[in-house]
């Protein structure tokens, strides 16, 4: 058998390697790095269908990721979702008027909203509701207006 | 007939008393765990044998699994022309569930197995109760440090597994088959995320690492105490941890990701 000491020193690397590996797991696979962006506004949308889009899901302005959707919730009188998503502070100099679209990354890909920016002199502020919304696109119905607009024809 | 309802009845109170007998060892050992804890010297000596000495096999068998994983993965996904998407694959299969379940049976055939052996010779030899004679507590002095290891260490023989085999993976996958590191690396780190897999992980490993050391120590501890007696305590170690670590594995999938 060992030494204690030499006991005792392979003891600690076994735990730093360990934790080591636990912190690699953290920071290199998973998306924990990306949870750092915690100050920043909340804005809201409301869409006719939000479609595939789910917490955590990008925010992007010119194929930049700015932010990320906070939550979805069912609007029980105008019947829409409304969809709340957080903005790093860094970028404050988003037009009001700017109008929010819920886009697929690739064919199959997850769903992210894009914003458009607009033309007002004002900025979107912690609160604000962007007004010009697009749907996102569901495959089954254009596929389904694609196949009755053949048939018309 | 009378024979078959009493065998069925005989074997159905043995399994009850060694359940209950179970149990109480379990709770004298938990009770234990604080004085314990105050001798971090016996605990370290403990985590070599238990840790360290199966640190090895975890890695090899970690980077096979990994290897693996990337070459069937880029087989089948290269018919959908979605190579990109093997990170996220590899990743998500190893730290969800082959991360947290093969190195527990790894550890149960490498650590779980010695323990059993361990302590059901020191039984077999009569060391235990020449222990009690002294008025050392066997529990405290053998049992429980070595239960105390084994609980600490499978979270991070699990989270080394689950390193070694991403990086086998990766090896496979980007450095032989030529998928994109970046696309890699970048859909898994958008795709994994760090509570809902990696923390559900390594609750599964401790939970894993609990029921392993219980099941081997007690197995070690009520055998009978001759060599055959010894013998088929290891066996049971082996044949009743991976029973109950695949067992648990549904229930706390279940639990974590299933909406049942």
């Amino acid at each position: 058998m060992q030494n204690p000491k030499s006991l005792e020193t392979l003891v600690g690397l076994f735990v730093v390697i360990g934790i080591g590996a636990l912190f690699f797991l953290g920071l290199n696979v998973s998306n924990l790095a990306s949870y750092s962006d915690t100050d920043g506004y909340t804005i809201t949308a409301r869409f006719e269908n939000s479609g595939g889009l789910k917490v955590r899901s990008p925010v992007s302005v010119a194929g930049v990721r700015i932010g990320r959707v906070t939550a979805i919730d069912f609007d029980n009188t105008s019947y829409e979702s409304v969809v709340q998503m957080k903005i790093g502070a860094q970028y404050n100099t988003l037009p009001d008027d700017s109008s929010a679209s819920i886009f697929t990354a690739g064919l199959l890909g997850e769903q992210y909203i894009g914003l458009q920016t607009g033309a007002s002199e004002d900025y979107l502020t912690q609160n604000s509701e962007l007004e010009l919304t697009q749907s996102a696109i569901v495959l089954e119905e254009i596929i389904g207006q694609f196949l009755f607009s053949e048939k018309e024809n | 007939m009378i024979t078959f309802l009493s065998t069925i009845g005989h074997s159905v109170i043995v399994t009850l008393t060694k359940t209950g007998r179970g149990a109480l060892f379990l709770k004298q050992t938990l009770t234990c765990t604080l004085s314990v804890l105050c001798q971090p010297r016996l605990i370290s000596k403990q985590l070599f044998s238990v840790g360290v000495l199966t640190i090895l096999i975890i890695t090899i068998s970690g980077l096979f699994v990994g290897m693996v994983l990337g070459l069937q993965g880029y087989y089948i996904l290269s018919d959908f022309g979605a190579e990109e998407t093997l990170g996220v694959m590899i990743a998500a299969s190893l730290v969800r569930e082959l991360g947290p379940v093969v190195s527990a049976l790894l550890f149960a055939g490498r650590a779980g197995s010695s323990l059993t052996a361990e302590i059901g010779l020191m039984k077999a030899t009569e060391q235990l109760s020449g222990m009690e004679m002294m008025a050392v507590d066997p529990i405290q002095r053998i049992v429980c440090p070595r239960f105390l290891a084994g609980c600490f260490s499978m979270p991070l023989l699990a989270a080394i597994f689950s390193m070694v085999g991403i990086l086998g993976g990766q090896l496979v996958g980007v450095t032989l088959l030529g998928v994109d590191e970046g696309a890699f690396w970048s859909q898994m780190q958008s795709s994994i995320d760090f509570y809902d897999d990696i923390l559900n992980g390594v609750i599964k490993s401790l939970v894993f690492g609990f029921v392993v050391t219980w099941i081997s120590l007690f197995e070690g501890y009520d055998a009978i105490p001759t060599s055959e007696g010894v013998s088929r305590a290891t066996t049971r170690t082996v044949v009743y941890s991976s029973f109950a670590i695949l067992g648990m594995d549904f229930i706390l999938t279940a639990l974590m990701f299933g909406d049942i």
